[in-house]
C-alpha cells in the first residue's frame, strides 16, 4: 500500500457526489462564451468596429483593469476582452471549491475518518480531489473551445482559450489544495482560496492598468505585476492573437509547485486538523449574544463584513474611472448607443454609474439570497431543532435573520453607493454631492433585492429540499436577464419578471415611487407567505 | 398527574408510517425509559412531542398543553438533549451553553458551573472541536442547568465515557427526587434499569409493551434451575411449564409468572437441594422483542400503554 491506494476509488465517488454541480459547471463556462461570442458578433459586425474597440480599450485604464489587455482587432480577441473576466473567476472559483468539498469538508464532517479507516492512503483524499477538478477543467475548457470553434472562430486561438481557462481553474484548484491544509474548516479554506483570486485579480488588473499600448494603439503590453498572477498569465497567452502557448508553461509550474506544497503539508498534519490552531472563545456568552437577533447577527456577521470590504473596494475603484467613461465608449456607436438605451440618456457618464448601481444591486442580491438561505442551512446543520425545543417561535426565529438579510441588502447597497461616489467625487471635485447622490442610487435598488429574498424565504418555507438550488437558479435567472437581456433581445414579458427590470436607472433619471413601493409590497408579501407556509410545516431535517 | 399523554399517533413520512398508533403516558414525577431499536421511531415521536413535527392523527398533551399549539409556552418548562446534538462551530461550549438557557427562559449560573466541572468540560472551547461526547455534555449542562419541570433526553448518553454516565445517572436521579418528569430514550439497559420507574418499548412505530419493570418481567416466562436429590419427572406436564431439560439431579426449565406455586409443591416431593431463579434482565425483555421473535410474547398479550 502506497500514501495514494485508493485514489481512483475516491475519484470515482468524487465524481459520483458531483456529478450534476460538475455538468453544470462544465456546461457553465462554455455557455457563457457561447453567448458573449453571439452578441459580440451581432454588436462589433465589421473590422470597423472593432478596430475602433480595441483602440478604446487599449487606452482606457477601466477596460485594461477590468477586462484585461486587448489584443488587437480580430473578433476571437473582442470575445475575449468581453468574456474573460466572467470566465476566469468562473472558473477559478468553482475550482476551488470543488476541492475544498471534497478534502476539508470531508474531514470537517468525519467523513474523511471513515475513508482514512479503509484502504486508502493518506495522500490520496487530495489526489482524488485534485484529479476531479482537473477533469472537469479539462473538459470545460475543451467544451469551450468546442462552442468558440462552432462559432466560426480560428481553432487554434480557441483552443488556445479554452487551455488558458482551464489552466486558471488548475491553478487555483492548487492553490485550494493548500489552503485546505492550512485551515481547520471548509469555510476557512474557502475564504483563504477566494482571498488569493482576489489578490491574483489585483495583481493582474493593477498590471494591465499600467501596461503600455503599442504602436499600433489596439494591444497592451503588460506591466510586471500581471505576471506575478495566475489570471494574469492566462491573458498574456494572447488567444487569437499571439497564441503563446509557452506561457502555460508557468501556469503548469505554479500548480505543481503549489500541489508539491499540499501534498508535503498533508504529510505533516493530523487527519482534520488544520495548520493554524483554533482560536479558544469566553467561556460565558456576552450579553449580546443571548437573543435570537444576537444570534442571527452573529451567525451573519462574518458575510455581512465580507461583503462590505468587497463592495467598498469595488465601488471606490468603479468611481473613480468614472470620468473615462465617455472617452472609453465615445468612439463607439454601438457600444455608445447600448450604454445610452441600457441607463435611458445620452449622459454618458450617469449612464455608466446607473448601469454600475444597477449591477451592484445583482451583486448584492446574490448576498441577500445567502443571507436567507442561512435559514435552510440552520435547519439541515440540526441546530434549528435545539434552538426551537426552547421558548422560540417559529416567526420570531425567521425574522431575526431576515432583519439581518434586510439591514445587510440595505446598508451594502448604501455603501455601494457612497463608496462609488466617493471614488467618482474625488476625481470630479465634488465628494459630498457625489456620496449623497450615489448613496440614494445605491439605496434606490434595495426594494428590487427584497422582492427577490422574500421569494427565497416563500421556497424555504414551500420547498425547503429544494430552496437552496432553485433559489440560486432564480438568481441567476435575474443576473441573466439583467445582463443579457437586450443583448439577447428577449421580449418585455420575460424581461419583467425580474425585479430588477423595474428598478428606475437612477442617477441617469429620477426614482420614481411606484415601482419601489410596488417592489416593497412584494417583498413583505412573499417574506408572510414564507412564514405562514413555515409554521406549518414539518422541520425538514436533512 | 400525566406529563406527556400520546394515543393512536401516527406519522407518515410519504409512503412511510413512522408511527403507527403510538401509545405513551408519562407521569408526572417519574423517570420514564423510551426504548426501541434504531427506527422505530423514538425520535420522531419525541420531534412531535416538541412541535417539531406535526401528527397526522392520534392526541397529543405534554404538560397538560398541545405541542403543535403551544410550542413556546411549553418549551419555557421542558429541557431537551437532541440525539444528535449540533451546535454552531464558531460559538465557544460555553456560548452555547448560555444561549440555549437564556432562549429558555434563564439558567442558575451557580449550577451550571457545578455541572461543567462534574462533567469535566472546557467551556472554552469552540463546538467545532468538540467530540460528539463533549457536544452531549453541552446540551446535557445546558438542560440540567435550567429549571424546568419536564426534560426530554434522546439517547443523552451514547457518547459519554461510564465515568460521565454515573454522572448523568447521579443527576437523573436528583431530578427524580426534586419531583421533576424525565423521558429518558436511550439503549443502555442497565441505564433504564438503574434510572426509570416506567418504561414503554415500542417497534416499528407501535408500543409493544408499557409498565414498571416488574409489570414486564410478569409478562415472560422465567429460567429456573433446580438441584434435587431424586430425579425430577412429571414437571413438563404441569401448566405453564416449559422447555424442561433433566441431566442427572439437574433440571433446567423455565416457568410462566402466576404458576410457580404448584411448581414449587411438585419440585419439593423430590427433595430440592438449590433452586436459582434469573428473573429476565431489562435486555432479555428487549431481545425477546426484537430478537428472531420465536420467543416473543404474543401481541395479544402485550400491555396497551397508559392502561396500568
Amino acid at each position: 500500500m502506497t500514501t495514494f491506494t485508493g485514489t481512483a476509488r475516491l475519484t470515482r465517488l468524487a465524481l459520483r457526489r458531483d456529478r450534476v454541480k460538475l455538468l453544470v459547471w462544465a456546461l457553465a463556462v462554455p455557455g457563457v462564451a457561447a453567448l458573449v461570442a453571439q452578441s459580440v458578433a451581432g454588436i462589433y459586425g465589421t473590422e470597423q468596429d472593432r478596430i475602433g474597440y480595441a483602440t478604446t480599450s487599449a487606452a482606457s485604464v477601466v477596460a485594461r483593469a477590468f477586462n484585461g489587455p486587448v489584443s488587437g482587432p480580430s473578433l476571437g480577441s473582442v470575445v475575449t476582452a468581453e468574456a474573460y473576466t466572467m470566465l476566469a473567476l468562473l472558473a477559478a472559483l468553482l475550482s476551488t471549491f470543488a476541492v475544498v468539498r471534497h478534502t476539508r469538508q470531508n474531514e470537517e464532517t468525519g467523513r474523511a475518518e471513515l475513508l482514512g479507516s479503509a484502504v486508502v492512503g493518506r495522500h490520496a483524499p487530495l489526489s482524488a480531489a485534485l484529479l476531479t477538478t482537473l477533469a472537469a477543467n479539462v473538459l470545460s475548457g475543451l467544451l469551450l473551445a468546442g462552442v468558440l470553434i462552432a462559432g466560426e472562430l480560428p481553432v487554434a486561438g480557441s483552443l488556445a482559450l479554452g487551455a488558458a481557462i482551464a489552466g486558471i481553474g488548475i491553478s487555483f484548484a492548487a492553490v485550494a489544495a493548500v489552503t485546505a491544509q492550512i485551515s481547520g474548516t471548509a469555510r476557512g479554506a474557502n475564504g483563504m482560496a477566494a482571498a488569493v483570486v482576489g489578490l491574483a485579480f489585483l495583481l493582474r488588473a493593477a498590471g494591465d492598468a499600467w501596461g503600455d499600448v503599442t504602436v499600433d494603439g489596439m494591444r497592451v503590453v503588460s506591466a510586471w505585476p500581471s505576471w506575478l498572477s495566475p489570471l494574469g498569465w492566462a491573458n498574456q497567452v494572447q488567444a487569437f492573437d499571439g497564441n503563446r502557448w509557452w506561457v502555460l508553461a508557468l501556469t503548469a509550474g505554479f500548480a505543481a509547485l503549489a500541489v508539491g506544497t499540499a501534498f508535503a503539508l498533508t504529510s505533516h498534519r493530523d487527519l482534520g486538523s488544520g495548520l493554524l490552531a483554533v482560536r479558544r472563545g469566553p467561556a460565558t456568552a456576552p450579553r449580546a449574544l443571548l437573543s435570537p437577533v444576537g444570534l442571527a447577527w452573529r451567525l451573519q456577521r462574518g458575510v455581512v463584513l465580507g461583503w462590505a470590504v468587497g463592495v467598498a473596494v469595488m465601488g471606490l475603484s468603479m468611481g473613480s474611472v468614472g470620468d473615462e467613461v465617455g472617452s472609453f465608449v465615445g468612439d463607439n456607436e454601438a457600444a455608445s448607443e447600448l450604454i445610452a438605451q441600457l441607463g435611458g440618456t445620452d449622459e454618458l457618464v450617469d449612464a455608466f454609474l446607473g448601469t454600475m448601481m444597477a449591477m451592484f444591486a445583482l451583486a448584492v442580491a446574490g448576498f441577500a439570497v445567502q443571507s436567507v438561505l442561512r435559514l435552510r442551512a440552520e435547519e439541515t446543520a440540526g441546530t434549528l431543532e435545539g434552538l426551537l425545543a426552547t421558548a422560540l417561535s417559529r416567526p420570531r426565529w425567521l425574522l431575526s435573520h431576515l432583519c439581518w438579510a434586510a439591514l445587510g441588502t440595505a446598508g451594502l447597497l448604501a455603501l455601494a453607493g457612497a463608496s462609488t461616489g466617493l471614488g467618482y467625487g474625488l476625481v470630479s471635485g465634488d465628494v459630498p454631492g457625489e456620496v449623497a447622490r450615489l448613496t440614494v442610487a445605491g439605496l434606490v435598488q434595495v426594494p428590487a433585492v427584497l422582492a427577490l429574498a422574500g421569494l427565497v424565504v416563500v421556497l424555504f418555507g414551500l420547498l425547503p429540499r429544494l430552496a437552496v438550488a432553485l433559489s440560486w437558479s432564480v438568481f441567476l435567472l435575474c443576473v441573466l436577464v439583467g445582463q443579457l437581456g437586450a443583448l439577447l433581445e428577449l421580449p418585455q414579458a420575460v424581461l419583467n419578471l425580474s425585479p430588477f427590470t423595474h428598478l428606475p436607472a437612477v442617477p441617469a433619471t429620477d426614482p420614481t415611487a411606484t415601482p419601489l413601493v410596488a417592489l416593497l409590497v412584494v417583498a413583505v408579501a412573499l417574506t408572510g407567505l414564507g412564514l405562514a407556509t413555515f409554521r406549518r410545516r414539518d422541520l425538514a431535517i436533512g | 398527574m400525566t406529563a406527556i399523554s400520546v394515543a393512536g399517533l401516527v406519522k407518515t413520512f410519504g409512503a412511510t408510517r413512522a408511527l403507527d398508533e403510538l401509545d405513551l403516558t408519562v407521569r408526572s414525577g417519574e423517570v420514564h425509559g423510551f426504548l426501541g431499536p434504531n427506527g422505530a421511531g423514538k425520535s420522531t415521536t419525541i420531534r412531535i412531542l416538541l412541535g417539531l413535527l406535526r401528527r397526522d392523527a392520534g392526541q397529543v398533551s405534554v404538560l397538560g398543553g398541545d405541542p403543535w399549539q403551544d410550542a413556546v409556552g411549553l418549551h419555557r418548562r421542558l429541557a431537551y438533549v437532541p440525539g444528535d446534538v449540533n451546535l454552531w462551530p464558531n460559538l465557544s461550549g460555553g456560548e452555547a451553553i448560555d444561549l440555549f438557557g437564556a432562549l429558555r427562559g434563564g439558567l442558575d449560573p451557580a449550577r451550571r458551573d457545578e455541572l461543567l466541572r462534574r462533567f469535566d468540560l472546557d467551556p472554552t472551547k469552540k463546538c467545532r472541536t468538540y467530540s460528539k461526547g463533549n457536544r452531549q455534555k453541552v446540551a446535557i449542562v445546558a438542560a440540567f442547568a435550567s429549571d424546568v419541570e419536564l426534560l426530554v433526553l434522546d439517547e443523552p448518553t451514547s457518547g459519554l465515557d461510564p465515568l460521565m454516565e454515573a454522572v448523568f445517572r447521579e443527576y437523573v436521579s436528583a431530578l427524580r427526587d426534586a419531583g421533576r418528569t424525565v423521558l429518558l430514550s436511550s439503549h443502555v439497559m442497565s441505564e433504564v434499569e438503574a434510572l426509570c420507574d416506567r418504561v414503554s418499548i415500542i417497534r416499528a412505530g407501535r408500543t409493544v409493551e408499557s409498565g414498571t419493570l416488574a409489570e414486564l418481567r410478569h409478562l415472560t416466562r422465567t429460567p429456573m434451575t433446580v438441584e434435587t436429590e431424586r430425579p425430577v419427572d412429571g414437571l413438563a406436564d404441569l401448566a405453564g411449564v416449559h422447555a424442561v431439560t433433566v441431566s442427572g439431579p439437574t433440571t433446567r426449565f423455565e416457568v410462566e409468572s402466576g404458576t410457580l406455586d404448584p411448581v414449587l409443591t411438585h419440585l419439593a416431593r423430590f427433595g430440592v437441594r438449590t433452586l436459582t431463579s434469573t428473573p429476565p434482565t431489562l435486555e432479555e425483555l428487549f431481545m425477546r422483542h426484537y430478537g428472531d421473535g420465536s420467543d416473543a410474547v404474543p401481541a395479544e398479550r402485550a400491555v396497551p400503554a397508559g392502561t396500568r
